[in-house]
């Protein structure tokens, strides 16, 4: 079924016919209309779902903590400040292996405050334990969504999952979107499987106990597992979901004409819309461009990045954050994905598009253009769009 | 109302709380969670915020808990127990679970009154149905003795030393008890770990009622109050004798003191057995200091009677 619809009302969508038993949400722009849309599915009864409204994100994530652990399935929303304030429940619930499913509409960190898009606050928890996946489209962080539910609570995995959308660019635009009838979504996601839930009273758990120097470094092993299996999974579950959807996804990012490429950009989310657009001109004009948008982000598909990109002249690696004081973070892992290999494309890593900051085709062209010139990967960082 | 015979029954029918914990000797948490949960007759669900209890009692792979139990953090005991809450409702409405549970949470002060106030608010306020039992011992005690908002004027802690210029800490312990009953919850009430059978019948009471309770029970740190380690019930006792912890309940926002020491002791005589609160015997300024004390038990004292009067239990 097409509708247009909002990149926060897909997520909704998706969140209502997954129908968790618990979503905890507190405000945030520009997440606050997931919250809202689930509140009127809740308060009209499409569901039914155990809203709590609670008083900050750190109680969100909290009582979604408690919810999972008692049993249930999970879900919850945020952004920027909201997440940051989450942190240290997210790496508990990814230590307590809890399949808690989160929309993140990316928006930029405080100070100076902003409430526009950018990638600080995923950057933010890129070493929770949490899995991240971004997405381009209202369509993307649908599907993904869904998705998400099913890797999440694969036995071998077990761990909290980030659904990435940026900010405005995806929550706050019409899109068309096909969503799944609620059957056959409720049936893909299927049903949750609590593992020893706090209530189940006759086989009583102790979950969250202190582990000393005895215990702890294996129980951080048995995590370090857990996201190790999330690839084989993943791609499992895309099998699937094609399956159901009829939408095609296979691999853990989409190659755009990047097989035969000379100039490839990395992008994560909505700009690599914009980029495609990039491409397609620059091929007009001959020139050999591509781009990979990983889908995937934690943990990182380095082989397959680095496969994906080894036969190219030179990349372009587009960060929506700093990491201050070294390079972006989407640079140090597909750096680290192709130091294996014996040829190595050049890298050029670009900062853009902060605090929302408007990124255009012809911002992505300039980019395309001066790859070339680039003769060997250094440790400069240049910007895009940036007044110097 | 529970008595010794059905506390003792209860337990050993089926122990909730093991021993074989770390807590420390002499400390009295241990008979604060024992009573609350033997004066529980139905399943319970505990968590507890980071903190002495939390640290003694789960050290992987062991645990002294026999019901179901969950630590997450420091400031969120009363967010986790409302996800825990309403996944039981969800789990019931849809068929999945039948036997009717009770949540319980045993916070300290620290993770009460200060760093878990805001979560603590926002259950209250959203009104889920649980009992959250603070385990007050006045300080920080799990990571040595810091003040807290609970711990009492001049008292020394290692973040409020006694010092040449400040002998201890300088303000009044919060009112977290009137605070809580701020939020028009069914039943709020403040115990003492010295007053056992009080504290289960208050327990017993509170489980009367749907939405959240709050009690309040003083505790003692022999380690951070510098007393005897045999000395906790003494301590919890002479508290309320000098009208420092008032025994009181607030229910439905009626009042009822349910202790009204006959003589009137000074609070001094139990400042002097505490070694936090030495130097006040010892400084020129301790009388003075003590006099400060006392007007402040006075005056909070003279306000619960006056709240007993106004609002009392049946009035």
């Amino acid at each position: 079924m097409r509708k247009a619809i909002t990149g926060h009302k897909a997520v909704a969508e998706a969140m209502r016919q997954v129908e968790p038993d618990v979503v905890a949400v507190y405000p945030i722009t520009p997440q606050s209309e997931i919250a809202e849309y689930y509140a009127d599915y809740v308060h009209n009864g499409l569901v039914q779902t155990e809203l709590i409204p609670v008083e900050s994100e750190h109680s969100a994530l909290s009582a979604c903590v408690g919810a999972a652990a008692a049993g249930g399935r999970v879900m919850t929303a945020t952004s920027s400040q909201g997440l940051a304030l989450m942190v240290e429940v997210l790496y508990i619930a990814a230590g307590l292996r809890l399949p808690i499913v989160m929309a993140l509409a990316n928006r930029s960190l405080s100070a100076p405050i902003n409430i526009h898009c950018d990638h600080s606050d995923a950057y933010l928890c890129r070493d929770s334990g949490a899995i991240q996946i971004f997405t381009e489209s209202a369509q993307e962080a649908y599907d993904y969504t869904l998705m998400a539910q099913r890797i999440a609570e694969d036995m071998r995995v077990r761990l909290p999952v980030i659904v990435n959308l940026d900010g405005f660019t995806l929550t706050h635009t019409v899109q068309p979107v096909d969503l799944l009838e609620d059957g056959v979504a409720k049936k893909f996601v299927g049903a949750f499987k609590p593992v020893y839930p706090l209530l189940d009273l006759d086989k009583p758990v102790t979950w969250g106990p202190f582990a000393l120097p005895d215990y702890y470094f294996e129980l951080k092993r048995a995590q370090q597992a857990g996201m190790e299996v999330v690839p084989e999974v993943f791609l499992e579950v895309q099998r699937d979901f094609s399956k159901v959807s009829g939408r095609h996804y296979a691999g853990f990012f989409e190659a755009y004409k990047a097989e035969d490429a000379e100039y490839v950009m990395v992008v994560l989310g909505s700009t690599a819309g914009t980029a495609k657009v990039a491409v397609d001109e620059l091929r007009a004009r001959g020139i050999k461009a591509g781009l990979v948008k990983p889908w995937l982000w934690r943990p990182f598909p380095a082989q397959a990045i680095a496969e994906a990109l080894k036969h190219a002249k030179a990349l372009a690696i587009l960060d929506r954050a700093f990491s201050f004081g070294t390079m972006g973070a989407l640079l140090q892992d597909v750096a680290s994905a192709l130091y294996p290999q014996e040829r190595k494309p050049v890298l050029v890593n670009y900062i853009y598009g902060l605090g929302g900051r408007d990124i255009t085709v012809p911002n992505l062209i300039r980019v395309f253009e001066e790859l070339p010139q680039v003769k060997k990967t250094g440790w400069a960082l240049r910007y895009i769009g940036l007044r110097e | 109302m529970p008595s010794i015979k059905v506390l003792a029954e209860r337990e050993e029918k089926g122990v909730r709380f093991t021993g074989g914990h770390t807590l420390c000797a002499g400390c009295a948490e241990p008979m604060v969670v024992r009573t609350v949960l033997n004066a529980i007759a139905d399943p319970v669900v505990v968590a507890s915020p980071t903190g002495c209890l939390e640290v003694a009692t789960s050290r992987f792979p062991g645990t002294a808990w026999n019901v179901p139990w969950i630590h997450v953090a420091f400031e969120n005991a009363a967010a986790v127990i409302s996800g825990v809450e309403a996944a039981y409702k969800a789990l019931k409405k849809r068929g999945r679970l039948e036997k009717r549970v009770r949540f319980v949470v045993f916070g300290g002060d620290g993770g009460t009154y200060d760093i878990g106030l805001q979560a603590l608010s926002g259950a209250l306020e959203r009104g889920h149905d649980f009992l959250y039992v603070c385990v007050n011992n006045e300080a920080y005690m799990n990571t040595g003795v810091q003040r807290s908002s609970a711990t009492p004027k001049c008292a020394a802690a290692t973040t409020a030393p006694v010092g040449e210029a400040i002998p201890g800490k300088p303000q009044e312990r919060k009112d977290l008890t009137e605070i809580v009953v701020a939020h028009g919850i069914p039943y709020v009430a403040q115990a003492a770990v010295s007053h056992l059978i009080d504290l289960a019948n208050k327990v017993e009471r509170a489980m009367n009622y749907e939405g959240p309770k709050f009690i309040n029970v003083l505790t003692t740190c022999p380690l951070g109050w510098r007393t005897p380690r045999d000395s906790a019930i003494q301590q919890a006792k002479l508290a309320v004798e000098t009208r420092y912890w008032p025994l009181y309940e607030v229910i439905e926002g009626r009042y009822k003191i349910n202790h009204k020491p006959k003589e009137r002791v000074p609070v001094e005589e139990w400042l002097k057995t505490q070694g936090r609160f030495r130097h006040l015997l010892r400084d020129p300024r301790g009388q003075e200091l003590i006099a400060q004390i006392q007007a402040e038990v006075d005056r909070r004292w003279e306000s619960l009677l006056r709240k007993e009067q106004c609002f009392a239990v049946g009035a």
